[in-house]
């Protein structure tokens, strides 16, 4: 038996199908993992991400910290309740994790990767000696994102009118703490929507009512051809400690200036900067094959470069419910043309597209 | 749960097939393999006239989830492909043992269907 979120007996009442993630007993999927997507794209869905893990940091030397610990800059953060997403890195210039730091009335509040808890949590311990900062993980809180065109009024109908009302002009990637709620219009989808963190014991209650108003369960299935269509990373699959955040589409994530600031990493990526301005870097692309097939995570890719035949590989494909064909990000030698896919020995054509497939249920490529 | 319909035979690689009064026999997938596959999105299907052979890959399956090789239950000749399962792969969700059939094959050694499962002794394997 695995690891249970608050939510365990709603998924087994729901009717879903169990499975370990990363040593968490959790639902693939209810029904049909294609209804499911398409609810989330058409109306309003909630996934249980209480496996996350929240970290909360304070203390006199909390944003200065970050500044070293995040590769983005919490400077960003100038109102309480901002967001941003931020790659953690390794003095390789590798990427620990991708998370999201919030700007909390007191301090800042970090979700990471549940794959990654007992790493990020030591690495974080062993870079904030010499700190006046306090790390505190939030094990006791849960995790409800619910996404899609309706999502947000689905929501406000279950808060008080007041909360209702500043949830509902609360801008993206701003959030608000209502007690001990904090609702945050974040998410992993591509769609409008919101992440609801919340004392476990509250979970429930909120999930029931979710549903009882027409929010439909989604499981972790539909979670990942969601955030794949939307064109997001996922952890140890489009990058992780060996790969550079500029070779894994995140260099909008790294925050430059000032060059005063000394971030975990920055020698490192400064040179990876160099080596991508002389094509040396490889690039995570889109990739997208309009022909039966699924393009699938490992599969070789036979390109082009100035007339000699180069290899990628495919980190995350899926069949895309929006799109009715398969859809893939893919890490490739730059300024590389002519695309195939080793699709079970058989060479066929895959296109090259910026790696941001749907947003707001429409396609977005060209 | 999964069905498993007393009136069909099946291979311990979760096809079954279905003997016809005319001596052929139709093939599919069973219930627990779409369960298990869920939502499919591309058949490949053999073609018509096609000489398959037991045990031997005769299709292909693709779910959202993985790929997966359809083992041909008994040797001989596709006399017919259920061809709605090229734009209509979740009807075999729906209907595994129905409507989602695969295609009907001309058994070349019929004595090979007695090597085949009971509905009793394949669902033992999948428990």
């Amino acid at each position: 038996m695995g690891l249970r979120t608050p939510l365990y007996q709603q998924h087994l009442d729901a009717g879903a199908k169990i499975v370990d993630f990363s040593g968490w007993d959790m639902p693939i999927q209810y029904q049909s993992l294609i209804e499911e997507h398409h609810a989330v794209r058409q109306h309003a869905g909630v996934f249980d991400v209480s496996h996350m893990t929240v970290v909360d940091v304070k203390g006199p030397q909390a944003k200065a910290w970050l500044q070293i610990l995040l590769a983005n800059d919490v400077e960003k953060l100038n109102e309480t309740g901002r967001a941003l997403y931020s790659a953690m890195l390794n003095d390789n210039g590798g990427v620990v994790d991708d998370l999201i730091v919030y700007r909390m009335q007191e301090g800042y509040r970090l979700v990471v990767n549940c794959g990654t808890r007992e790493k990020d949590l030591s690495w974080m311990q062993a870079r904030s000696r010499g700190f006046d900062v306090q790390i505190t993980e939030r094990p006791e809180l849960a995790i409800l994102a619910v996404h899609g065109p309706e999502s947000i009024d689905r929501v406000c109908q279950l808060l008080s009118p007041d909360i209702a009302a500043q949830v509902k002009t609360l801008g993206n990637f701003r959030a608000l703490e209502a007690g001990d709620w904090f609702i945050a219009r974040t998410g992993y989808t591509g769609e409008r929507g919101l992440e609801v963190i919340l004392p476990e014991q509250d979970a429930p209650g909120l999930w029931q009512s979710l549903l009882e108003i027409g929010v439909k369960p989604i499981g972790l299935g539909a979670r990942d051809t969601l955030r794949l269509e939307a064109g997001m990373n996922l952890y140890g699959h489009d990058m992780d400690e060996t790969v550079s955040p500029l070779a894994a589409n995140m260099e909008q994530t790294i925050a430059w200036e000032p060059e005063t600031r000394q971030f975990i990493g920055r020698a490192a990526v400064e040179q990876h900067k160099r080596e991508q301005a002389t094509g040396g870097l490889p690039i995570l692309t889109g990739l997208v094959l309009e022909e039966r097939g699924v393009l699938r995570e490992g599969l070789r890719i036979v390109c082009e470069l100035n007339g000699e035949t180069r290899e990628g590989v495919i980190t995350s494909g899926t069949f895309s419910p929006t799109l009715k064909h398969s859809i893939a990000l893919a890490r490739i030698p730059a300024g590389c043309q002519n695309c195939q896919v080793d699709l079970r020995g058989k060479l066929i054509p895959v296109r090259i597209v910026k790696p941001n497939f749907v947003r707001f249920g429409k396609k977005v490529f060209e | 749960m999964s069905s498993f319909p007393e009136d069909l035979k099946y291979a311990a690689s979760h096809e079954w097939v279905r003997v016809e009064a005319d001596g052929s026999v139709v093939m599919g997938i069973t219930d627990h393999a779409q369960e298990l596959l869920g939502d499919i999105v591309f058949i490949e299907l053999p073609e018509e006239g096609a000489e398959v052979t037991a045990k031997a890959e005769m299709s292909v399956v693709e779910s959202v989830k993985a790929a997966s090789d359809i083992y041909a239950p008994i040797s001989g000749t596709v006399i017919a492909v259920n061809k709605t399962l090229l734009d209509a792969p979740e009807t075999v969700n729906s209907s595994p043992y129905g409507d989602g059939w695969f295609c009907r094959i001309q058994p070349a050694n019929a004595a090979e269907l007695d090597a085949l499962l009971s509905a009793d002794a394949y669902a033992k394997i999948c428990e």
